[in-house]
This record gives C-alpha cells, sequence and structure tokens, in this order.
C-alpha cells in the first residue's frame, strides 16, 4: 500500500530543494486540473515502504485569493494526504509558522520540517524544537534539504517512525492509513469574546447543515466565513441550491416553475445562508464600532499573536541582535543601490543574453547540421516527388524548426533558474516596478520582455514560459499577450534583408529606431489590455525580498530540464501538423503539365498560398504589399525567418539562404515595385504582425485558454495592419 | 499603546531610511488588507525601512528578520508610531 505525503510550505522556505532531496530523480510534473498551477509529484522509499510526494505550490496563507493557495488547499481538503509535512523556515520562524497554523486547523496530520537550520544557527538563532514541538503538538524533524539526502534522514526517519508506531498500536486500520489522532493537533487559538462567540454559533449552523462537515472540521469553516472567504460563501450558496433540489424532487417538478419549490429555496436561504450572515455581519459592524477593524483583521492579528506568546516561551534564543545587518542586506546596499543598481541589472542581463545566444549557437548549428545531413541523404535516397519533397519540406524542416530551438531555451531557462533561485529576480521586479506599473504591468514583467528580444535576437517562445514568474494574473496575462512584439532572432533576417536593400548606410540607426519601436508598441499594447479587456486593479505588490542563496546545482538542472521538456512535447507535436499544412497550400494544386515555363515563381503562385496571396491583394495594397509580400507573412506564420526565403521562392531565386541575402537585397531593391516605403511598412508588419505559431501554442497553453491564442493572432494582425497602413498612406501622400 | 506620542504617528510612506517602528493599524479590506495581513504587517509588530527602490518606490521593509517589499500607494494603508 502507498502512502500519500503532501510538502506545504512558504516560497523561498526551501521546499522544492528538499523535494529533490526526497524524490531524486523519480519525479514528474503536471498541471493541477484547470490551472496553469505546476503539479509535481515524485515516489521514495524506505524500508521497503513506498511513500507518494506531492509538492504543493508555496504559499504564505490558506485564503483563497490566489490561485496557488487554493490548490493547495483543494488538495488537502479533498485528497485527504496520509500526512502534511509543513517545511519551516527556522531562519524565518514566525512568518512560516502562520502556514503551520492554518495548516492545523484545516485538522490534518502534521509533521513539521524545520529547514535552515544552519542559516538560523548563523544569525545567531537557537530554536528548542522538543518545546516547539510540545506547544504545537506535532511532531518536528530538523533538515538541511540543501545537503540532500543527508540533511533529510532525520525527517525521513520521523516519518516512517509515525507510521511504523501507528501500525503497531492501533493493528485493525489499514496499513497504510495511520492513526490520526496521534498527529492531529488540537489546535484552538482563541480569537477573542466576539469571535469565538461567532465562531461557535455558526458551527452550529454548519453541523445542523452538515455543510462541508465530510471535508473540513467545522470549526474551520466558521472561520471561513468569518474571513469572507469566496470559495467558501460559493459553496455555500450551491449547498443552499442542492439542499432545496432535493427537497424539491420530493414533489416531482420543474424547480424553476415550482411554486413550493420557492418557497422552500427562500426559506432554506432564510435557514442557511441568512442565517450565517446575520452572525457574520452581526459581529462585523460590533468590531467596527467599537474597535474600527473587520473580523479577518482581527484573526490576523491573533494568529500572529499566537505565533509570538509561543515563541516567548523559551523556544527562539537570539544570541546577537537579529538587526545586525547581514550579508545579503550588504549585497542589496550595493546591487539595489540608486545609481548602481541599475547599472548592474543592465550588465547582468545583458550578459545573460549574451552567454545564452552565443553558447546555444554551437549546439543549434549541430542539431542543424544533423537535420540537413537526414534531409540530404533523404534526398539522394528517395525518388523525386511528392512523398519527398513532403517529408524533407514539410516534416524535417518543421520538427527540426522546433528543435532547433532548444538548446536556446535550455540555456535561457538555466540562467532564469539561476537568477530566480538566487533570489536576484526579485530584486529585478522591485527595482523596475515603478516603470512597468504605468503601463499595467509588473516589475517582474520585465524577464519575458527581454528573453523575447528585448535587446533584439531573443525568441518568444521561452519569453513567454519565463511569464511564469509573474504571480499576479492580470499583469501575467498582459505580459505575455505583449512579449511577441518584440524583435525575436527570426524576426531580424527579414529587417537585415531590408535594411540591407534600402538603407545600408544608416543600418546601426535603424536597427536601434526598430528596438525602440518594438518596445514602444509593446508597451502601449499592454496599456491598452489593461485598461480594456485585462481592466481591473493591480495585483498588490506586497513580495518577500528572499536572502541572497547559492542555487544547488541539482536544482537548477532539475529546472531546466523540466521547461524544455515541456516545451518539446507540446510544441514539437503542433508543429509538426502545421508544417505540414503549411506544405501542402504552398504546394497545391500543382501546375498543369501543359504550362511551358515552370519556375517556382509561377508554381507559388499556382498554389492555394500563391491564390490567397493574391485575392488579398486588393486589401494589403494599402499598406503597399503585393502577393509576393502576402505569400512570404504567410510562411512566417509557421516561422519567422520563412519570410526571407518564401520571398526568395516568389522573386524566382532557387533557395535562399537567410543568413546570405545579398542576391536577393539587390533584387528587391531594383524591383520597381518595391519602395522604400515599402520595406518601411514591411519591417513594421514584421515586427507587430501575429506571433509564429509555436509562440501562439505557447500562448494558448500557458493562458490556459486557445482563445487567448487566437486572440493574439488577430488582435496582432490588425494591429500590425492598422500601423502598415498608416505609414504607406502618410508617406505615399509626402511623396516618398 | 501610548496615546501621548501621537505626534510620531505617521504613515509608512513618509518613515525615512533605517528608521522604525510599530505597526499602529493596518486600513485596508478585501485582497489588499489580506496579502499584507498574510505577510506579517499586524499592528504591534515592529518595522524598520531598509531602502527604496532606484525611483523610490517600492519601499523595502524589514519584519520579524525578513525582508518585505511594498508599493507606496500600498504602504499609505499602514500608520506607524515611529521609535524615538
Amino acid at each position: 500500500m502507498e502512502t500519500t505525503i503532501a510538502l506545504a510550505g512558504n516560497p523561498n522556505s526551501g521546499k522544492t530543494t528538499l523535494f529533490n532531496a526526497l524524490t531524486g530523480a523519480h519525479q514528474h510534473v503536471g498541471n493541477y486540473p484547470g490551472v496553469t498551477v505546476e503539479k509535481k509529484c515524485g515516489i521514495f522509499t524506505f524500508d521497503d515502504k513506498r511513500f507518494n510526494v506531492v509538492d504543493l505550490p508555496g504559499t504564505y496563507s490558506l485564503t483563497a485569493y490566489s490561485l496557488e493557495e487554493v490548490v493547495a488547499r483543494d488538495f488537502l481538503a479533498l485528497e485527504k494526504p496520509d500526512m502534511v509535512i509543513n517545511i519551516v523556515d527556522a531562519s524565518n520562524l514566525e512568518r512560516n509558522l502562520y502556514l503551520s497554523l492554518q495548516i492545523l486547523e484545516m485538522g490534518l496530520p502534521v509533521c513539521i520540517a524545520l529547514n535552515m537550520m544552519d542559516v538560523a544557527k548563523k544569525r545567531g538563532v537557537t530554536i528548542d524544537i522538543e518545546k516547539l514541538s510540545k506547544l504545537l503538538g506535532v511532531p518536528i524533524a530538523a533538515t538541511v534539504a540543501r545537503d540532500g539526502k543527508k540533511g533529510t534522514i532525520e525527517l525521513i526517519e520521523t516519518i516512517s517512525k509515525i507510521f511504523h508506531t501507528s501500525n503497531d498500536s492501533n493493528n485493525q486500520q489499514s496499513n497504510s492509513k495511520i492513526n490520526n489522532n496521534r498527529l492531529l493537533s488540537l489546535i484552538k487559538i482563541s480569537y477573542g469574546n466576539d469571535i469565538d462567540n461567532a465562531i461557535l454559533d455558526i458551527e452550529k449552523i454548519v453541523n445542523e447543515y452538515s455543510f462541508l462537515t465530510d471535508k473540513y472540521p467545522s470549526r474551520w469553516v466558521a472561520l471561513k466565513f468569518l474571513e469572507n472567504d469566496e470559495q467558501i460563501i460559493k459553496l455555500a450558496q450551491k449547498h443552499g441550491d442542492l439542499f432545496d433540489r432535493v427537497l424539491c424532487d420530493t414533489c416531482k417538478c420543474d424547480p424553476n416553475k415550482c411554486n413550493i419549490f420557492k418557497q422552500i429555496s427562500q426559506q432554506c436561504d432564510t435557514k442557511f445562508i441568512q442565517k450565517i450572515f446575520q452572525i457574520v455581519t452581526g459581529v462585523s459592524e460590533h468590531l467596527q464600532q467599537t474597535e474600527e477593524t473587520y473580523p479577518e483583521a482581527v484573526i490576523a492579528d491573533r494568529r500572529y499573536g499566537y505565533i509570538n506568546s509561543l515563541l516567548k516561551q523559551g523556544v527562539v534564543h537570539h544570541h546577537y541582535d537579529s538587526e545586525k545587518l547581514r550579508t545579503s542586506d550588504k549585497i542589496d546596499k550595493v546591487v539595489t543601490h540608486r545609481f548602481l543598481g541599475p547599472a548592474i541589472m543592465v550588465a547582468i542581463l545583458y550578459s545573460m543574453y549574451h552567454f545564452t545566444f552565443t553558447y546555444s549557437e554551437l549546439p543549434i548549428s549541430w542539431l542543424e547540421g544533423l537535420f540537413g545531413l537526414l534531409s540530404s541523404s533523404l534526398d539522394s535516397i528517395m525518388a523525386d516527388g511528392l512523398i519527398k519533397s513532403l517529408v524533407i519540406s514539410g516534416v524535417i524542416d518543421g520538427v527540426g524548426g522546433v528543435l532547433g530551438f532548444v538548446p536556446l531555451i535550455m540555456f535561457m531557462f538555466f540562467f532564469i533558474a539561476i537568477l530566480e533561485d538566487s533570489g536576484y529576480l526579485a530584486r529585478v521586479a522591485y527595482m523596475l516596478d515603478r516603470v512597468f506599473r504605468v503601463f499595467g504591468l509588473h516589475g517582474s514583467s520585465v524577464m519575458p520582455f527581454i528573453i523575447s528580444g528585448g535587446i533584439a535576437g531573443g525568441c518568444a517562445v521561452p519569453g513567454i514560459m519565463a511569464t511564469r514568474t509573474l504571480k499576479s494574473p492580470k499583469e501575467r496575462l498582459a505580459t505575455l499577450l505583449t512579449v511577441p512584439f518584440m524583435n525575436c532572432g527570426a524576426k531580424l533576417p527579414v529587417f537585415i534583408l531590408l535594411i540591407a536593400a534600402f538603407f545600408q548606410e544608416h543600418r546601426a540607426f535603424f536597427m536601434f529606431l526598430i528596438t525602440l519601436i518594438a518596445w514602444i508598441g509593446a508597451l502601449a499594447a499592454a496599456k491598452l489590455f489593461r485598461s480594456t479587456i485585462i481592466k481591473g486593479q493591480s495585483t498588490p505588490f506586497v513580495m518577500e525580498l528572499p536572502s541572497y542563496r547559492l542555487p544547488t546545482f541539482t536544482s537548477l538542472l532539475i529546472h531546466t530540464w523540466e521547461r524544455t521538456w515541456q516545451y518539446i512535447k507540446k510544441a514539437g507535436t503542433v508543429i509538426l501538423g502545421i508544417s505540414i499544412v503549411l506544405w501542402a497550400m504552398m504546394t497545391f494544386p500543382s501546375v498543369p503539365a501543359d504550362i511551358q515555363n515552370k519556375t517556382p515563381e509561377t508554381a507559388l503562385k499556382y498554389s492555394i498560398a500563391g491564390r490567397i496571396g493574391s485575392s488579398i491583394e486588393n486589401i494589403t495594397q494599402f499598406a503597399g504589399f503585393d502577393w509576393r509580400i502576402n505569400i512570404a507573412l504567410l510562411g512566417g506564420f509557421a516561422a519567422k525567418e520563412v519570410v526571407v526565403s518564401t520571398l526568395g521562392t516568389a522573386y524566382s531565386l532557387s533557395d535562399v539562404d537567410p543568413e546570405q541575402t545579398d542576391t536577393l537585397a539587390k533584387k528587391l531593391s531594383n524591383s520597381p515595385d518595391f519602395r522604400p516605403l515599402t520595406a518601411i511598412s514591411l519591417i513594421i508588419f514584421t515586427m507587430f504582425y501575429s506571433p509564429c505559431f509555436v509562440s501562439v501554442v505557447c500562448i494558448s497553453r500557458e493562458s490556459g485558454s486557445w482563445r487567448w491564442g487566437l486572440f493574439s493572432i488577430l488582435f496582432n494582425t490588425a494591429f500590425a495592419f492598422t500601423f502598415a497602413v498608416i505609414i504607406y498612406q502618410l508617406g505615399s501622400m509626402m511623396g516618398f | 499603546m501610548n496615546r501621548m506620542s501621537i505626534k510620531s504617528k505617521i504613515a509608512l510612506r513618509e518613515m525615512k531610511d533605517n528608521q522604525r517602528g510599530i505597526i499602529l493599524s493596518v486600513n485596508a479590506n478585501g485582497e489588499m488588507g489580506r496579502r499584507i495581513r498574510d505577510m506579517g504587517l499586524v499592528p504591534g509588530a515592529s518595522i524598520s525601512i531598509q531602502g527604496r527602490a532606484p525611483l523610490y518606490d517600492p519601499v523595502a521593509i524589514r519584519i520579524m528578520g525578513f525582508t518585505l517589499t511594498l508599493r507606496n500607494n500600498e504602504a499609505d494603508y499602514i500608520m506607524v508610531e515611529l521609535e524615538s
């Protein structure tokens, strides 16, 4: 029989490190049903016993405001793990115990892993573990998760001892289930007379209507009503409905039309929800009149008060001044300094960026070589024809396109993991929040923007995935919808081609201008989203600046691999399909045999893509685009580099290498219908129009809905077209 | 709580670097109030200003031995009694 253990704890308490130390490589990552919160599961065995470990999202509290909190709370209540290991950061005991109290109040079997004892000791804090264990009524084990297995032995022994003794002492129980009473702490915090009485009153009603009593202790449910908990209130409303429906079944009629039902449902409301609300409002009004405060505020105050008095009973000893400047503070004095801070930040971001793109070049070229070898060997083996063309142009080019990004994504995530795990990312958010807030974004939005090509030459795919570090849902959505506006590495060949063809003498200036325009466009769009479709108050910034920490190599690798593998799995399957579709569109129908002049250009014009390109010429001419440009942009939907190679085909140059565009550039600048103004219009359009397909897949996945993916295709294209038309028309009027 | 020292009661936003104080009240409700309180910003807690971001917003404070940042408009909800 298996035993399920849930790991719960604050962010930065070393929870993930402990999880890695316990399970090693035996873990997998998934999502909680319906939400994008990561669910990590793993197993470890000890004394021939198998333990299933679930790593819950890191939270400070168990209210229902953030997605992570709801997920953690639902898992604890509904899945009923055999034990909850609550990781508590010993160097930050007070705030960590705030969560512990809430878990204990849920009536779950808890074992505390007192982590980072080494850090606490260094800060001159000693903790009387036995005393704390006795006061809280739960077993506590000291751990140093950073030291891997060695640092968690005591914890594993404690866990297995609990399960062992409970088996001996209670043979009637199933082997995997432990005797809950042994672990259940009877914690009952007093919240003051007013609230305590209200709790008792609500408890009575909750029990009478058996509302959620199978899942939570009634005292906890009562507390949640007083805390104004949205989730519980919603459930209570549903419970009332359900209660009515059961009654209505007795008269077997349509509840919407039944008069008896209406009466009962009104009564029901009065009896259940109204009764509870009456108590809650009564207490709220009383507290506001007498103490100018709210029940939820009193509850939080009392919890911290309880912890304070607990720790004052000789649990914690400070050996020297706890407010003494720590190493972490000293680093912050420099790193977040008014002038030095931003300079250091630019240097770090730039070098990270530089390293990623420089060092991923080699493995990318290996992969490209591998795929080149594959297609050239297939080229010589297979007979000419449609199947060969499908395999080489459709399948290999498509899959190769996705896998070609993999080294880049791995490097990027590795560096992000370093910044994240060391604690620096929180400082970046802290320093830049003021700037990004103006546009309805968050300080943490800067990372995704830079990765996507904020300094020209990134990639939107890892950028979109990096928005996971953002904890505020609205700001996160606005960020992931606008990062594709940045100039990724695949757009650069297009810009370089056009600049080389028309503005060769002002190259640097134009590149700088293009970067600037991308930022302006992205931030303006973010502002537009945040004041229309993703309207709403900004999420509170209240954020911890964790102490700087040297990341462990294992967790960096695990972090990197997890995200890379998710990318390969999801994007890989979809891009294969879309590249086959695009191939078919550019191939069929093929030119009839009786036509003499069979250049690639005529073949392309004859295909579906060519026909689409020609048919929308009527509209696109306002931006200065003819059918050739239209096809190229259509191809760019698969990957932006394709714009260049398709333009080459359309201008009857077979095989244009995106890196060697001199001949194409000459051809373009000599072409009568390709003016410098067309080039500018095309640059603007390429910059802003629909993200490439892999990005669209990522946007859909990360936002949790295909609608946002579709939205980004339509909105971005409309946005880009509007700008391109304005520029082209104004330019034409001025005679360019 | 010393009612005599009303003069030294100010909003957290107005506190200077390295100044210390005790939280008197948190006048925020709903999500904002909850987030603030969950992080330990409750009446009676002792805080000090660690520093400010380069654009003077957000502010970093030290509370119960860890560092917390919040925006100035969020700091407005918190009243503090300065330590002399």
